[in-house]
């Protein structure tokens, strides 16, 4: 069995379907030569080639409102954004037109385009390279959110994403590039696209997270297995589809549901999730939903990131607070 | 001096064949190679554009439209820069593009769902009349048309995308990628800028400094052209250099027509709050279809006979437009639901079946 970093297994699914489907195409700033500056698009230039990995101009709006037209053609683009907080100047063609072009034609058009994102912070990174950017296109009709936590996650979704007939915004948890794990390629019987999965099984409490908290809220459940309490963690994988099933199963069995994400509170798809567990899982509840997540503040500088990221601690103070409420 | 590039050393001159009062412009250099059939082609779609949009302006007023957005005064550019495009070849559209969906023969009912509120793209095979949905967000349909153009390019397809904007399009950062993107990537791609005169209200020297906008292509590395846009033999003449220039794979070409609304930006606008009398009627002057005419009757290719032909033609089309739209009803609701995703999210399953209970219990 082989060990991938998600770096690489987000780079084999590229490879994995330029081979399938000769109709994808990678897009973007320095995807090519340089073979991204996460390097998730390496080698592959030198392998597929000038016209379907292609180094664009520097001009966001740009790559995306190109793969619109790509794609109308009968191509399925898959765009790299450098850095989550250089999408915005893509907004207005994600959101105008990427979402919404398959309702505008009653599905004659269809837009198969993915837009990958290294998003949200803990590598250390200047202003704008850290930010969470979910909750922008969740509120936006028309687009599939993805966030993988773990490499061979990162391989499935990523190839379930580029095979959906839908538009894509794929986040990549860029402080989870580097973790390590053990499987073979292509992964053998994958969740299907839009399926929760529940990461471990417990019965005192719900942890819903997501992408680059996954494995603090792992962490957490583990330390609080030692003091014997059971957290049911569950990684949604995708946000749009939103598998409330999959969390309604579990609260409904645990009572109580800590939601966990490294995005500011407000506005943020935990408070989604939270509202949804309240209108559907109530009679269950034993206390009521807490959230963990950034501040509402702009993502701070590196040397006080630690301290704003939700780590153990905080998660598990929050575990208690259900628990002793 | 060395290393400056000047402003002030642009020619503003633009590219004609007829002058307002219908007569040729002796030595205009442009070739013109239309046949007979060709000029009253040519003529027909205007009437027939004219037509179409004066009926799609009553509809309006009487409460059959939501907004109109009026070609009037603008078919020249529309009409004699589209009659270059081949069957294979592809339409971004901004929102007031009329002439050429004529061009294409689509039925304008079609298209007028969108302004009734039937259905945001309008209702007709956008693949098959190759004509991509009106867009409204200013000048974002350009990208489309040159990712679009590109792909074609990469397949080996002869195939150019014609995309129309105003010239207060030329102000968005979308047109700027999307001729960077064009020029960086030779892609078959006709920018056609309809230069009206106004943004809404806002007049050409409040939107650029620049002496014109056909300058701009040079920063893309482009042929830029300055034409007529009144003149539908200049804006043909200028509109075939381009479309072989794609055709030949040397890429992109931008084109300012010079033209001018005559109608409001749409009916909710007030054109009298920001421009005079006297300037409508200057240009009322320079109509497009008046000239057009005089030269037509001067070769002896407009007879009466066809004028009226034409003319009838244009009456049905706006009787049969009328027809289509007075009173056609919503579509069934649940369609909003129907064409979000390919596959729907369970959330919105559940959400829409809400709605048909809802809808039953009424």
């Amino acid at each position: 069995m082989a060990t991938h970093t998600m770096a690489q297994a987000l780079n084999e699914a590229l490879r994995y379907c330029m081979k399938d489907n000769d109709r994808v195409i990678v897009m973007g700033e320095d995807v090519g030569r340089a073979g991204g500056v996460f390097r998730i698009t390496d080698r592959l230039q030198q392998e597929f080639g000038e016209q379907r990995v292609i180094d664009t101009p520097l001009a966001e709006s740009g790559i995306v409102g190109t793969a619109i037209g790509l794609a109308i053609y009968g191509f399925r683009p898959v765009c790299e954004m450098q850095f989550d907080g250089f999408t915005y100047p893509a907004f207005e063609q994600i959101t105008s037109h990427l979402a919404k072009y398959r309702s505008r034609t009653m599905s004659k058009i269809q837009l198969p385009v993915v837009i990958r994102i290294p998003y949200g912070g803990g590598i250390g990174a200047v202003e704008h390279h850290s930010e969470s950017i979910e909750a922008y296109f969740t509120h936006t009709a028309g687009l599939r959110i993805v966030t993988p936590s773990t490499p061979s996650d990162a391989f499935t979704l990523l190839v379930q994403s580029i095979e959906c007939p839908d538009p894509v915004i794929f986040l990549e948890p860029k402080r989870r590039y580097w973790i390590k794990e053990d499987f073979d390629l292509p992964v053998a019987s994958p969740l299907p696209f839009g399926k929760a999965r529940v990461v471990r099984e417990g019965t005192d409490c719900t942890i819903v997270s997501y992408g680059p908290s996954m494995r603090t809220v792992e962490d957490a459940a583990r330390e609080a297995a030692n003091d014997d309490v059971s957290c049911e963690v569950i990684d949604l994988r995708t946000l749009v589809p939103f598998d409330y099933e999959t969390v309604m199963e579990s609260v409904k069995k645990t009572g109580r549901a800590v939601v966990v994400t490294e995005a500011p509170l407000t506005g943020s798809f935990a408070g989604e999730v939270a509202a949804r567990i309240q209108e559907e899982a109530f009679l269950s509840l034993q206390a009521p939903v807490l959230r963990v997540g950034g501040y509402d503040i702009p993502y701070p500088p590196a040397k006080v990131e630690d301290m704003y990221l939700p780590d153990l601690d905080r998660v598990l103070d929050v575990v208690d607070a259900v628990l002793n409420y | 001096m060395k290393g400056l590039v000047d402003p002030a050393t642009v020619s503003t001159e633009m590219a004609q064949v007829l002058r307002p009062d219908g007569t040729i412009v002796p030595d205009h250099g442009l070739d013109l190679d239309l046949k007979e059939d060709d000029h009253k082609e040519l003529y027909r779609v205007m009437i027939l554009t004219r037509l179409v949009d004066r009926e799609s302006t009553n509809l309006q007023r009487q409460g059959e439209l939501g907004v109109y957005t009026p070609s009037l005064g603008q078919e020249a550019s529309q009409i004699g820069v589209g009659y270059n495009l081949q069957p294979q070849d592809w339409v971004f559209p901004s929102y007031r593009e009329l002439g050429i969906a004529m061009l294409r023969k689509i039925n304008p009912a079609d298209i007028l769902h969108l302004f009734r509120g039937t259905w945001h793209g309008g209702l007709y095979d956008y693949r098959a009349v190759r004509f991509a949905p009106y867009s409204v967000p200013i000048a974002t349909q350009t990208l489309h048309a040159v990712g679009f153009a590109t792909g074609a390019k990469f397949d080996g397809e002869n195939l150019v995308a014609l995309t129309c904007f105003g010239d207060g399009g030329t102000s968005e950062g979308d047109f700027h990628e999307a001729m960077n993107f064009a020029g960086v990537w030779k892609a078959p791609v006709v920018f056609l800028c309809q230069n009206n005169g106004y943004a809404i209200s806002v007049p050409l020297a409040k939107q650029t400094a620049a002496p014109t906008l056909h300058v701009r292509a040079l920063g893309y590395g482009m042929p830029g052209y300055r034409v007529d846009g009144n003149d539908v033999l200049a804006c043909y003449a200028i509109g075939k250099l381009a479309f072989a220039h794609a055709r030949s794979g040397k890429g992109p070409t931008f084109i300012e027509a010079m033209t001018y609304r005559r109608g409001p930006h749409s009916t909710a606008d007030d054109p009298t709050r920001y421009r005079s009398d006297e300037e409508l009627k200057e240009w009322e002057a320079r109509d497009p279809v008046a000239r057009y005419e005089v030269y037509l009757e001067s070769e002896g290719i407009l007879t009466e006979a066809f004028k009226q032909q034409c003319a009838d033609e244009g009456k049905q089309a706006a009787s049969a437009l009328r027809a289509s739209i007075v009173g056609a009803g919503p579509l069934e609701p649940t369609l909003m639901f129907d064409h979000v995703y390919d596959e729907m999210p369970p959330t919105l399953a559940r959400e829409r079946a809400k709605f048909v209970r809802d809808r039953e219990g009424e």
